[in-house]
């Protein structure tokens, strides 16, 4: 540092007093940089009006009555009450999102581990695999892979096609109450791509010296995969299933588009959030849709906290 | 092959057989459906469900000419949409959230821990519980019906991940590099767009990447906001197409969506490395 008094000052700035820093600076902790509002001037702008207000506006929202179109009135608890006590849709479609949740998280991270595992060893065309399962969570969302999933399992559909080659009778999958939700958990375990992702980049972690002690101890293939790969793994299965967890109940796109927005048949695939959109944009309903949209706030909030409180108990960390 | 093997070496070939066996079966299953759609759209109407078979008989182009310009406006209408729109919100993305990750990496300020936990807070926030007052907001404003409710958000830096994904990324970066500027007389300013910025590189396409895809793909949004068919984007057109060809033109209807996924498809090999390591180490939802 002492060189830097002798080093000219760059071309074409002022040859001023030039004064070295303070030998001993402050410790940066306490000074503040006023240009740092300068930075954040959008994301406070983001906050205040398209996060915080809004936040509280749903909230308000959510004890009126509103059609968008005239001001909000009042009404109390009222729509807390009409959705628990006089709204069986809206329990339906309580019931079909735990549902969905319930089979899909497990399911497909169960999918997602097993196949990271197979993945994980070096293996001529592996990173080809790789992509290749990976795609379908890249796509899977989107419009055109839920239009496609209409047509693979309705009557006339793929599906049906290939049972009758073993000479098994089909139905359409699509337009049958009982198993129309189960389509929609399929297509989202076709997904398990990010995950697998996920675990791969996990597995790679655990130090290969762990896996030949065990053979040593006698440990075979399915020991070593519980006794080593799961308890290491733990953190990011953790990681995952939180993640999940809160996806799997905002889904939205694959029943909006297989039921052509209705949610059914016979309301089967009537998702949560689909639900809260007919109500909230179709029938304007918009302070009913509030409420809804609080009540899944919590749900989430409640499911989170409890991952991260059963986290202690199963989850481990190599540096506790 | 460096690991301890006490397996013999044809149990070990056939362990490695069976590997491939299983990995190739998982491999149609996962890809069937891709491939149906894609050789349907090459199919005349009766074949396609009537075949098991994916592979069409020849490429016949008929179905995607006659689909793209089924709708009025065309499918060229509803491209440019989704593009102005995913374009807009990169740059929307990429800027603001690059300026505020420096401040939280590397200025300080009051209430820089609270706001760095709220911030944080609003990662996990579901999209639903703002929904209707952002709505309400944007109605009163007259943005419906255009590119501003998806894009103006952008540049106020409220996809918080890739904020996050920044500081993490320019808390890497050596702060030494940062005195050295400061003893040659930058200000904070200076050292963000003469140092930071041309090392932040990585992941701002990381960031660019993923805003695209999700962008281009965000039905929800789009279907709430944008209901004039001139205004739509691809997958609300799509979407709509359904409905307007009913049980008709199967053919087209899968032409349009394989067209639809070309664009997330040539983003993901352009980027394939990049997208799998930004999942990997980050937990992007891919």
């Amino acid at each position: 540092m002492s060189t830097s008094t002798e080093i000219s000052a760059p071309a074409g700035r002022e040859p001023t007093a030039e004064v070295p820093p303070p030998p001993t600076r402050p410790r940066p902790g306490r000074r503040t940089d006023r240009v740092a509002y300068l930075f954040l001037l959008p994301w406070f702008a983001g906050l205040l009006l398209l996060t915080a207000a809004p936040l509280l506006g749903s909230l308000y929202l959510s004890f009126t009555k509103f059609n968008l179109l005239q001001s909000p009135t009042w009404n109390g608890f009222g729509n807390y009450v009409k959705l628990f006590t006089d709204d069986p849709r809206y329990l339906q479609s309580l019931k079909v999102t735990f549902i969905y949740v319930a089979l899909t998280v497990p399911l497909q991270l169960g999918f997602a581990l097993a196949v990271a595992v197979m993945l994980n060893r070096p293996m001529r065309g592996m990173a080809l695999y790789r992509s290749i399962y990976y795609i379908p969570s890249l796509l899977g969302g989107s419009v055109a892979i839920a239009v496609i999933w209409g047509q693979l399992f309705d009557d006339d559909g793929v599906l049906n096609a290939f049972l009758a080659f073993f000479g098994v009778g089909g139905r359409s999958w699509i337009s049958n109450p009982d198993t129309a939700l189960y389509t929609l958990v399929l297509l989202n375990i076709w997904q398990f791509g990010s995950p697998m992702v996920i675990f791969l980049a996990g597995l790679k972690q655990i130090p290969q010296e762990l896996y030949d002690a065990a053979s040593v101890d006698g440990a075979n293939a399915w020991r070593r995969f519980w006794s080593v790969t799961v308890p290491l793994l733990t953190p990011i299965i953790f990681f995952n299933v939180v993640l999940q967890i809160i996806q799997a109940f905002q889904a939205f796109t694959p029943a909006y588009v297989v039921s052509g927005g209705s949610g059914g048949p016979s309301d089967s695939t009537l998702f949560y959030t689909l639900y809260l959109y007919q109500q909230g944009f179709t029938n304007l309903n918009m302070g009913y849709a509030s409420a809804m949209a609080w009540v899944l706030l919590l749900i989430i909030a409640i499911f989170t906290l409890i991952n991260f409180g059963l986290a202690r108990r199963w989850v481990y960390y190599e540096d506790r | 092959m460096t690991t301890l093997q006490h397996a013999p070496a044809a149990r070990r070939r056939t362990r490695r057989w069976l590997t491939h066996l299983a990995l190739i079966a998982g491999t149609l299953v996962m890809v069937y459906p891709l491939l149906w759609m894609v050789g349907g759209s090459f199919k005349d109407e009766s074949d396609i469900f009537s075949q098991l078979n994916p592979f069409p008989s020849s490429l016949d182009p008929r179905n995607y000419i006659a689909g793209w310009t089924a709708t009025d406006p065309t499918f060229t209408r509803f491209y440019v949409n989704s593009t102005l729109i995913a374009v807009l919100a990169v740059a929307g993305n990429v800027i603001a959230c690059t300026l505020t990750a420096y401040a939280f990496a590397r200025l300080e300020f009051r209430g820089k821990k609270v706001f760095f936990a709220i911030m944080l807070g609003s990662i996990m926030l579901p999209a639903h519980a703002l929904l209707i007052p952002q709505y309400v907001l944007f109605f009163h404003l007259g943005w419906v019906n255009t590119y501003l409710p998806l894009v103006v958000p952008k540049f106020l830096a409220t996809d918080a991940f890739f904020i996050f994904l920044m500081v993490q990324f320019i808390r890497t970066i050596p702060r030494t590099l940062d005195e050295a500027a400061m003893i040659d007389g930058c200000g904070k300013v200076r050292i963000f767009s003469r140092i930071i910025l041309p090392l932040t590189g990585p992941v701002l396409i990381t960031t660019a990447i993923f805003t695209f895809i999700w962008t281009y793909n965000d039905f929800f949004s789009q279907l709430i906001y944008l209901s004039y068919p001139s205004s739509e984007t691809v997958p609300v057109a799509l979407r709509r197409f359904v409905d307007a060809t009913g049980d008709s033109s199967y053919g087209q209807l899968l032409a349009m969506s394989v067209l639809s996924l070309v664009p997330t498809f040539i983003v993901f090999l352009l980027a394939q490395r990049r997208i799998v390591e930004g999942i990997a180490t980050t937990g992007l939802k891919g």
